[in-house]
């Protein structure tokens, strides 16, 4: 341990009206590695990056960069600083090109004016070291949240940062964009870079990392090898117990497949399309069948999602919902035919930020009501009682700013606002998204047990392994078009839907 | 113990009405220096006179004004033909009333007390078509209506001032119900119902969140269209009040000079309250007293004779203190001078809603 850190916090501690969020917590980074901060949904993880890039002041404790105490007043004086930052919630302007997000604030100019061409070319060139082949003049939010993501990054891997942080940046990637942003990672480092990565995924921390701090209800747990600590020790570290394993779910769906297949159809989805997003398909979900989606980025699983909760609107095709054709005119009328769809994108597509925790649960079940006939106080409060418990989002204080939640249980009220309003059939677009270990087995149970509830379910998820764990049949999807319904029996393994996803055709 | 009172001072200085009602204090208490009686209320022929409730009874058209153009900024929309709106109420109740045989008849009044509504409804209902169904942006769909509309008031009073003399009109603007006058009581009502449809029913939870996110709130099934044409079916009509109480208490209609401006006054008030421009979350009870703030600025640069020449640029300047007293981010530099490190509202460099001032 011969090198000096790069960056020293000491007893830094943070409170939030009602939460002790960072309590006396040690940290640092040495050049040339990659870290890893861990711990469970709300444990402070966010918080400990945005003290430390000056997004929120400190209480108390001390911040050093190579040696010098700084103190910044925000992310844009951190990055002059070497600092470089893509936040979980990832913060560009959706409006703007992509081009444009990646050099906004710092444009090459010539004689002050921008050079758009250089812009364009250099955004293209650091795309490209991510594999990533965009139309740089596109609108941001013509993308997926995970081209988002890997936009984000680009912009900041752009100046070459002595300290890299990264805040759940695999949360909604591929695996093969995470081999990716891997690959880059490495090159960092080896440049010397330091890199502070979060995540929930215990294999990529074994991947990449080679330094492991962990965080519990705000306090420092340690700071550990990689190497040294193997992985039941460190979920037992991030949990605070030794864990009763959280086996895998016992029962194979692949057995029940055909079973359930037979099912009464809730939904039939036939010759359904839209011109630029999907490809004509055939899709029926019945009941207690969970149908999974595979597939790479923009394969077109959204867009297919999408199409069925009327969200965007078909060109081609019919769907029938309960045996009755439907014109799904809109969210509303999906909805009130029992299509519930719990989208990816929880900030711009998810969560009313200014709403409390409350409003934001009740919400799509209020929107179904109209606004004439209000949930009583009362009932609203029992509805929202029993999923922050069954969820077990935290603060479980209904009245709380969602916006003031960590990402997880944010992402845990927008599940419960779908769930309350107890639909047929449940869309769910990466719903564990961001979701720490322990309760990402919790929600994979709970879709078990909707499913044997006779809830059918459409389940997307960047995850094979999920797909695979807990779909009866698994539709694959490559280039905007289905290729493929497999029913999940013993003979499917990752191996064959990837062959799938890779030939365009069952292998 | 002292932890607790502290705590207290903390809830009530962090309630979101401490900054406006102290800016409203402040501002009443500052014309005690100059008009030593000006918080003396008293009882005349069973009606109550005073400064004090002349600023409510003088404030009410904006009050009402405000209390739509609230609910159409909560939806992240804004109405600029509210002062439009008001002279053409006006001008078509008086002209109605003009045209009668006997002004004085309850019956005529009604009548063109209906049908000044009932306009304003339908000028309503245009302003929300253009912005729900047709997709136009709320600021130049209304700007449509507010050069339009003058145009509209000014064919109705055929150009001229419309002068009536009408004792039953004049109750509205001019008259007293129960002591107080009626244009403060109408006010109240208007206030009180406004805050039952929004908070007693779902509708303000369901505004508030189409203003902060209208790609979720439609994913959420929120059919926002319905929603953001009864909000601007609203403000019409309460501008449309606001027309009747201005004409009433000059017993005239101006289709050039009433309501002139207003739709500033009314978006100042909004956002002295408290609420975004941004749309999303509201307060009616911020909007009266915001309202109340701008009208007894204007009472105080009349009592503390402030120039007439330098009357704008002093509202201008007290309007930015005002707005800067309320800014969170403003405030958060002070206080962090004065404590360092403690727990600020988060300056939230995260691509925010920005609190505009004005
Ligand atoms: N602005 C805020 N106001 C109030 N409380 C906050 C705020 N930001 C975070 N918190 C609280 O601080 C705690 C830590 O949150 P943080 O976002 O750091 O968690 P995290 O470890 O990043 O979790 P996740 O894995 O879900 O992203 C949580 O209890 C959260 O509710
Ligand atoms: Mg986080």
């Amino acid at each position: 341990m011969a090198e000096p850190a790069i960056l020293t916090m000491t007893g830094i501690s943070k409170q939030f009206p009602g939460v002790k969020a960072l309590d006396n917590v040690d940290f640092r980074l040495l050049p040339g590695e990659v870290h890893a901060l861990l711990g469970e949904n709300g444990a402070g993880k966010s918080t400990l990056i945005k003290v430390l890039t000056g997004v929120y002041s400190i209480d108390e404790g001390t911040i050093a960069l190579e040696g010098a105490p700084v103190r910044f007043s925000g992310p844009s004086q951190a990055q002059q600083a070497g600092i470089s930052t893509v936040f979980q919630e990832v913060n560009l302007c959706p409006n703007l090109s992509v081009a444009e997000n990646i050099f906004i604030g710092r444009e090459p100019r010539r004689f002050g004016a921008v050079r758009w061409q250089e812009v364009r070319r250099r955004a293209a060139e650091l795309l490209h070291r991510l594999q990533l082949d965009l139309d740089v003049t596109a609108r941001l939010s013509d993308y997926s949240i995970a081209v988002q993501q890997l936009v984000a990054i680009a912009r900041a891997i752009d100046i070459s940062p002595k300290v890299l942080i990264l805040d759940e940046p695999t949360s909604s990637l591929d695996s093969s964009e995470v081999d990716e942003l891997f690959r880059v990672m490495k090159q960092l480092r080896d440049e010397g870079t330091a890199i502070l990565f979060v995540t929930h995924f215990l294999d990529q921390v074994y991947e990449i990392s080679d330094r492991i701090t962990v965080l519990r209800n705000g306090g420092l747990v340690g700071e550990f090898l990689t190497r040294d600590l193997p992985q039941l020790e460190l979920v037992a570290k991030m949990i605070g117990k030794e864990l009763e394993v959280l086996e895998e779910l016992e029962e194979q769906p692949g057995r029940e497949a055909a079973a359930r297949a037979h099912a009464e159809p809730v939904l039939e989805a036939s010759g359904l399309a839209r011109t630029g997003a999907v490809a004509p398909f055939d899709l029926s979900v019945h009941r207690g069948e969970v149908v999974g989606l595979a597939g790479l980025l923009g394969s077109g699983r959204t867009e297919l999602a999408r199409l069925l909760f009327g969200a965007d609107r078909a060109d081609h095709g019919q769907i029938r919902i309960g045996g009755r054709p439907v014109a799904l005119r809109g969210p509303g009328v999906a909805m009130a035919n029992g299509v519930a769809f719990c989208s990816e994108d929880r900030r711009a597509e998810g969560l009313i930020e200014d709403l409390t925790v409350r409003e934001n649960i009740v919400l799509a079940l209020q929107a179904s009501r109209g606004w004439t006939r209000p949930l009583s106080r009362r009932r609203q409060d029992e509805l929202v009682e029993a999923y922050l418990r069954s969820l077990r989002i935290t603060p479980a204080n209904p009245e709380l700013l969602v916006r003031d939640l960590s990402g997880g249980n944010q992402q845990k009220v927008l599940l419960a606002r779908w769930l309350i309003t107890n639909p047929r059939l449940l869309i769910v677009d990466e719903p564990t998204r961001g979701i720490d270990v322990g309760a990402k087995a919790e929600i994979q149970r709970l879709v078990v047990s909707l499913a044997d509830d006779g809830m059918a379910l459409l389940f997307i998820s960047a995850e094979l392994e999920e797909v695979l764990r807990l779909s009866h049949t698994i539709g694959v999807m490559r280039d905007r078009r289905m290729v493929a319904t497999l029913a999940n029996d013993d003979d499917v393994d990752t191996e064959r839907v990837m062959r799938a996803i890779a030939e365009g055709a069952v292998a | 113990m002292s932890g607790r009172m502290g705590a207290a001072v903390g809830t009530v200085w962090r309630h979101r009405l401490f900054w406006p009602v102290l800016i409203l204090v402040v501002l009443l208490l500052s014309n005690l220096i100059f008009t030593p009686s000006f918080f003396s209320v008293e009882m005349r022929n069973g009606h109550l006179y005073g400064s004090l409730i002349d600023i409510a009874r003088f404030g009410a058209p904006l009050v009402l004004v405000a209390l739509g153009m609230t609910l159409v900024i909560a939806t992240g929309g804004i109405d600029l033909s509210v002062g439009a709106v008001v002279a053409i109420s006006g001008a078509l109740a008086c002209l109605w009333i003009s045209k009668q045989p006997d002004q004085n008849a309850v019956v005529g009044v009604l009548v063109a007390v209906g049908l000044a509504l009932l306009l304003s409804l339908v000028l309503g209902v245009w302003n929300g078509f253009l912005v729900a169904a047709v997709g136009i942006q709320p600021i130049i769909a209304t700007l449509i209506l507010m050069v339009a509309g003058r145009g509209l008031a000014q064919l109705i009073t055929d150009g001229q001032i419309i002068t009536i003399n009408s004792s039953p009109y004049k109750l509205i603007g001019g008259g007293y119900l129960f002591g107080l006058p009626f244009s403060i009581l109408l006010a109240l009502v208007m206030t009180l119902l406004a805050v039952l449809f929004t908070r007693r029913t779902a509708l303000g939870m369901l505004i508030e969140a189409v203003g902060s996110n209208a790609e979720a709130s439609r994913l959420s099934g929120i059919r926002s269209r319905r929603y953001t044409l009864l909000v601007y079916v609203f403000c019409a009509l309460c501008a449309g009040i606001a027309g009747l109480m201005v004409s009433s208490n000059v017993s005239s209609a101006d289709g050039n000079k009433a309501g002139l401006l207003i739709e500033l006054d009314a978006i100042l008030a909004v956002v002295i309250g408290g609420t975004l421009l941004t749309g999303g979350r509201f307060s009616l009870g911020g909007t009266v007293v915001g309202a109340l703030i701008i009208q007894a600025l204007s009472t105080t640069i009349y009592t503390i004779g402030v120039p007439p020449q330098t009357t704008l640029v002093f509202k201008a300047i007290v309007v930015t203190v005002v707005c800067l007293i309320q800014s969170p981010a403003f405030r958060a530099k002070f206080s962090r001078r004065g404590r360092p490190g403690r727990a600020d509202p988060p300056a939230r460099s995260v691509q925010q809603k920005v609190e505009v001032p004005a």
